[in-house]
């Protein structure tokens, strides 16, 4: 049976939505599939080197469950979005939910190949320094190869 | 049903029973059994799944005090 392949596409830099391609990757990984992610725009903040700044807001996310009601103009106030992810890791914690931290090291162990989108990288003139160590740049063309050899191909 | 390992995954969330099994299972030789206990309902699915995928054959499934019991045999 040939190795499946599985190409992610992530472009979003929030808590929540850091974690299906990672959660994906890790477990595809883990049934033997080749995994690659290519990281673009806000995405590329899951190369960071520490991950503590990825947050959680409740901002224009009306479907975010709180704990108790909170009016849009209580949710813009200073220090809710720090608090808003506090809560939320937290909660991951208690539920045995593992951390980004945790599951971007299972996917590097597992050799995951990362791909940061170039482009996206010089438009934010962030600097490869800030990421770790184990990523490739490139850009469309790089994705497309292997993309199109995937049998499973996500935009997250 | 006897086994040469043992994996409790007890409180752990997807998808750390499944990608934590498989690290149970590299240091097994072709043909052990690996006994895993997990408490997310979700593994039941999972374990049949990822033994399909990849192989390893799920012997055994039971549920005993909401854990779940699984013995797969190494491919």
């Amino acid at each position: 049976m040939a190795t499946k392949k599985m190409a992610l596409i992530a472009t979003k830099g929030t808590l929540d939505m850091a974690y299906p391609p990672f959660i994906l990757a890790s477990t595809a990984a883990a049934l033997g599939w080749e995994v690659q992610i290519f990281f673009t725009f806000y995405g590329l903040q899951l190369l960071r080197t520490s991950l503590d700044g990825i947050k959680i807001s409740p901002l224009a996310n009306p479907a975010m469950p709180m704990p108790v009601p909170m009016p849009v103009m209580v949710q813009m106030l200073p220090g809710m979005e720090s608090m808003a992810t506090m809560m939320m890791k937290n909660k991951m914690k208690s539920k045995g939910v593992a951390s980004l931290q945790e599951l971007r090291d299972i996917c590097l162990e597992a050799d995951v190949k990362f791909v940061a989108c170039q482009m996206t990288v010089d438009l934010f003139e962030f600097e490869t320094s800030e990421f770790i160590k184990d990523v490739e740049y490139g850009g469309a063309a790089t994705f497309m190869k292997f993309a199109g050899e995937s049998d499973v191909c996500l935009f997250i | 049903m006897d086994f040469n390992k043992e994996f409790d995954a007890s409180g752990l969330a997807c998808p750390l029973p499944i990608v934590k099994t498989k690290k149970a299972l590299a240091d097994m030789t072709s043909g052990q059994v690996l006994r895993v206990i997990s408490t997310d309902p979700g593994s039941v699915c999972d374990m049949a799944a990822f033994a399909e995928q990849t192989g390893n054959a799920l012997l055994e499934q039971a549920s005993e005090n909401s854990k779940f019991v699984f013995y797969l045999k190494k491919a």
